[in-house]
């Protein structure tokens, strides 16, 4: 194999995985965006299952985090609400509405361990 | 016809920006509600008495009175169990008997509580200004026996006791508030500035303690303290006072016998 032909095939490779990536991501939105229509709805279990596809079809998809935690926090899971909180502030630190949703979660959390000592 | 055609074109093209907009801002906002468990299972109690406090430090607001009243009707409006309604235990004359019986009992117990210093009059109010004047009386809560005789006239209930302190405080000191300030242009600002001021107010710090009204023994005990201060010259009056304090503290004493949901809006991210 030619020189020219490897570099043809790892474009090729690469183009073909850019795309699967853009695929995954446009799934995952999909999913994201209906979660947010039902959860409007107040339908907030169909939501989390749709956030939850998201997370896993992509796992580096920070909206989709977030979005899960606001479930856990109505949900009262708030184990699990700090977790997805953290998990998307990790994937964008800088993501001020992130911070913003965890830092409120934190100020309800905070309270509830400080007066009973209870343990999440 | 030219002028009409504009302006239609002009509103269009306004909602069609503005939902653009929605559309490319990438988050909405949605209305949450966090449940927060109750921190007591009382699952085997039907009916609740709220039997009194021991309480003092203000002549003007009666803690033990106003704090019976306001935890039954704030029960009684969440539905949170049956609220018996019966008069208020004597509790501060409760544990001054008991402790002069501990002191003429002809064994002392080293273990007995303080008796309270006895007064000239034995009907005089004890003066209970602070934290430890009402040290001489906890006792009263850990008397198995008198408590389960309480459940019993009362078919058993949870019972609330416990203490309320209810204080009148002053402080001085530095503090920082907002200033307006106009530069030479006359364009207004605001700047925070420090300032020496005495400043008067109260201090509530009630004890919430939880009895099985079947055993007489305390199920669980919680603290609180809330305390607001004023500008000194301002007249407030100290009933309104302690109910402004007791709302801060009032959705706490409620969790802990019932779930309560804490509303909150959340960004939901595209």
């Amino acid at each position: 194999m030619s020189p020219r032909h490897l570099v043809f095939g790892l474009l090729l490779a690469l183009a073909s995985a850019s795309t699967g990536w853009a695929d995954q991501r446009d799934d995952a939105k999909k999913q994201v965006e209906f979660g947010i229509q039902v959860a409007h709805r107040g339908l907030w279990r169909e939501a989390v299952y749709r956030w939850e596809r998201a997370a896993q079809i992509d796992p580096t998809y920070a909206a989709a985090f977030n979005n899960l935690a606001v479930a856990y926090e109505h949900q009262g899971q708030l184990a699990k609400a700090r977790e997805a909180y953290e998990k998307a502030l990790a994937l964008e630190p800088a993501n001020a509405l992130v911070r913003q949703n965890y830092d409120l979660f934190k100020e309800i959390n905070d309270r509830i361990l400080q007066k009973d000592g209870r343990q999440l | 016809m030219t002028a009409f055609f504009r302006k239609t074109v002009g509103s269009c093209s306004l909602a069609l920006l503005v939902a653009c907009a929605a559309c490319s801002s990438g988050y909405s906002e949605i209305p949450i509600e966090t449940p927060i468990q109750p921190k007591l299972d009382v699952s085997q109690f039907q009916r609740i008495f709220i039997a009194g406090f021991i309480a003092g430090a203000n002549e003007d607001v009666d803690a033990n009175l106003e704090t019976v009243r306001l935890l039954r009707s704030q029960l009684r409006n969440k539905g949170i169990m049956r609220v018996i309604d019966a008069d208020a235990l004597p509790l501060l004359e409760v544990a001054r008997q008991s402790s002069g019986e501990t002191v003429s009992s002809p064994v002392p117990d080293q273990q007995a509580p303080a008796t309270p210093q006895a007064p000239d009059d034995p009907n005089r109010v004890p003066d209970i200004n602070e934290e430890k004047d009402l040290e001489p009386y906890q006792h009263i809560f850990a008397n198995v026996e008198y408590w389960k005789r309480i459940g019993e006239e009362h078919q058993q209930p949870l019972i609330v006791t416990g203490t309320v302190l209810f204080a009148p405080q002053q402080r001085a000191g530095f503090v920082q508030r907002e200033q307006e300030v106009y530069d030479p242009f006359g364009r207004r600002s605001v700047v925070p500035v420090r300032t020496y001021m005495e400043r008067k107010g109260f201090v509530l710090r009630p004890s919430f303690i939880f009895i099985d009204g079947r055993t007489g023994e305390t199920l669980h005990t919680e603290t609180f303290r809330e305390e607001i201060l004023y500008n000194a010259s301002q007249q407030t009056p100290a009933l309104s006072s302690y109910f402004e304090l007791m709302d801060r503290l009032l959705p706490s004493f409620l969790n802990t016998l019932s779930a309560q949901k804490i509303r909150g809006v959340r960004a939901l991210l595209k």
